[in-house]
């Protein structure tokens, strides 16, 4: 038993340890999935703020975007940790993995732990810079329970890109998913407009989007603000991370090199 | 344990396609046995199979003592693979990715880099291990598959085509390491290749496949030496005579007839420099000119052309242009 827990251990670990090196090796990558967002916080936060006003007459706060901006960064690089299983299947090293004699829930799991780790890590050089460029956060102990929501909801769509990229056999497959999967995740968030005076189709959108609430729950433990209860946020971000990490585990498990 | 491997009628069908029929072979401990066979005559379905990465649809197969589909992980444990194509994480140095392996293979911090410097003085990478493996040669990459697939000491080592698409002078490396490996570290191997002077130059053993069938199964010297004798190719001026030509040594009894092709007879005698005279009077008395004739020592291409009556060279060109594919499309 102890054997098998060490071996299961040392599965998650080595592949962790394989995305920690890649990531490494792959700064400028980095830089560049950071621009992004912060054109969109700079530019975005600017143009809204001269343009529109906020229900109630108050001038728009660019504050407002930073847990939205944060949000999307998570999902951009966890789904892309996700679905990085169909270029590791392109380029052969899927077959390594899968001949070796470790169970592939834990290979999986690992690949999942090793791309959230550098979701959260990509996700705080945003809260970092944001909070440079001016944005106060609420508290200490905010930020730190904003990384554990960062943690948990890159857990989700690491496995919902796991199980994704284990049903595409290419990686024209892949651009799909990035544009009809990701993209509408992000508009359909909140994370560049508040969500409680949206149109009755569109609230049905938002409310069935997982996104929705990570950006909700960040947005209220760094700014304090939210329309959505934190508890059933956190609530329904447990358990879309439980069910995807059982569904890209499991999917992951049939999928054939 | 008798074998290191060992299979019973191992079939595979795909869809309508039997890519493996019926297969039984056995490998004893230690040795140097080749699957030999063009392009989709099943060698890498049947290594598959035995690997545990495809399961058979009926038979059965042991590799070290194991049931390939009831004990699958033993397998694993057990043998090391080196695929067709690349599957090193390039993005990663080579020390990277053998240290990666080891640990997936359970191995300690102490052995992992104890082996890792064995196995990379074994294949002459020490200086470039702490390389990008992106800035390798293919020669190199192929190096490293083999220092990796040896890592965990395995019992049975699966090497797929290992010198597909390398140069001349990097395919005799290979071959170098590949003997050496099999002495030093007393490596059951498993080859399979469609290039009959490698399975000649390595194999202690070879098992011709072609269409999913083993036409023949023997030390390389013993299928040679079973065609009977050297290898003479007649040039007929005109090919219509052939077959006269085929009856008359048939019933003569002095040669036997290998194939016909392209207006060409191969036929193989006993003491080939003597007899040439006597098969070229006996061609001349029946009124059948001959064009050319040369003589030469049976080669495996020979031992395939008479099992399956072609050459294992006229299924090369296909297989070639693929692989050239595959090269272009990685690199985009």
């Amino acid at each position: 038993m102890k054997k098998k827990v060490d071996r299961a251990l040392q599965t998650i670990y080595t592949m962790w340890l394989r995305e920690m090196l890649r990531f490494w090796r792959s700064k400028s990558r980095i830089i560049g999935s950071l621009a992004t967002p912060l054109f969109f916080l700079v530019f975005l936060g600017a143009g809204f703020s001269s343009s529109f006003q906020v229900a109630g007459g108050r001038p728009f706060d660019p504050s407002y975007l930073a847990p939205g901006l944060i949000g999307m960064v998570v999902l951009f690089s966890s789904m892309m940790g996700g679905v990085s299983i169909i270029w590791d299947r392109e380029f052969g090293f899927l077959k390594e993995i899968l001949i070796a004699p470790v169970s592939r829930f834990f290979v999986a799991l690992g690949k999942a732990v090793g791309g959230v780790t550098t979701s959260v890590i990509q996700g705080v050089l945003i809260m970092i810079i944001a909070s440079l460029m001016g944005i106060e956060y609420k508290s200490l102990s905010g930020v730190f329970a904003a990384i554990a929501i960062m943690f948990i909801s890159g857990i989700g769509f690491i496995g919902l890109g796991i199980a994704v990229a284990s049903r595409i056999d290419s990686h024209e497959g892949f651009q799909m998913v990035m544009s009809f999967l990701t993209m509408p995740l992000v508009l359909l968030s909140g994370a560049f407009f508040p969500i409680s005076k949206l149109p009755a189709w569109l609230t049905v959108l938002v409310y069935a989007n997982p996104l929705t609430y990570g950006v909700e729950a960040l947005r209220y433990f760094l700014l304090g603000e939210s329309i959505i209860p934190i508890s059933r946020s956190i609530i329904i971000l447990i358990a879309f991370a439980l069910a995807m990490t059982f569904l890209g585990g499991k999917l992951f498990g049939k999928m054939k090199v | 344990m008798l074998y290191a491997i060992e299979t019973e009628e191992i079939t595979k069908r795909f869809d309508d396609i039997v890519a493996v029929n019926k297969i039984s072979i056995s490998v004893k401990p230690g040795e140097l046995f080749g699957l030999l066979g063009p392009n989709g005559a099943g060698k890498t379905t049947l290594i598959s199979m035995l690997s545990t990465i495809a399961e058979p649809t009926s038979g059965t197969a042991k590799v070290w003592g194991f049931d390939v589909e009831k004990e699958s992980s033993s397998v694993r444990e057990n043998i090391g693979m080196v695929f067709q194509g690349t599957t090193l994480d390039d993005r990663l140095t080579g020390r990277e990715n053998l240290d990666l392996h080891g640990r997936l293979y359970g191995l300690d911090g102490k052995t992992r880099k104890k082996r890792i410097e064995e196995v990379l003085a074994l294949v002459e990478l020490a200086e470039r291990a702490d390389s990008i493996v992106k800035t390798y040669s293919g020669g190199m990459m192929r190096r490293l598959e083999i220092a990796r697939g040896l890592m965990h000491h395995p019992h049975v080592l699966f090497l797929d085509e290992p010198t597909l698409g390398l140069d001349p002078q990097t395919r005799n490396h290979i071959w170098e390491y590949i003997k050496i490996l099999n002495k030093v570290e007393g490596v059951t191997i498993v080859l399979t290749t469609h290039y009959m002077e490698e399975a000649d130059h390595l194999c202690e053993r070879i098992a011709i496949i072609d269409h999913g069938d083993i036409v023949a199964l023997d030390t390389p010297e013993a299928l040679k030496d079973r065609l009977g004798g050297d290898v003479i190719t007649l040039q007929l001026e005109n090919p219509d005579n052939i077959s006269k030509l085929c009856d008359i040594y048939d019933k003569n009894g002095c040669a036997r007839i290998v194939s016909r092709q392209n207006g060409e007879v191969f036929i193989t005698v006993k003491n080939g420099e003597h007899q040439i005279p006597h098969i070229l009077s006996l061609a001349s008395g029946a009124g059948i000119s001959i064009l050319a004739v040369s003589l030469r020592k049976p080669t495996l291409d020979d031992v395939f052309l008479h099992h399956t009556g072609r050459a294992i060279r006229d299924t090369r060109a296909s297989e070639v242009e693929q692989v050239g594919f595959k090269i272009r499309s990685r690199r985009k």
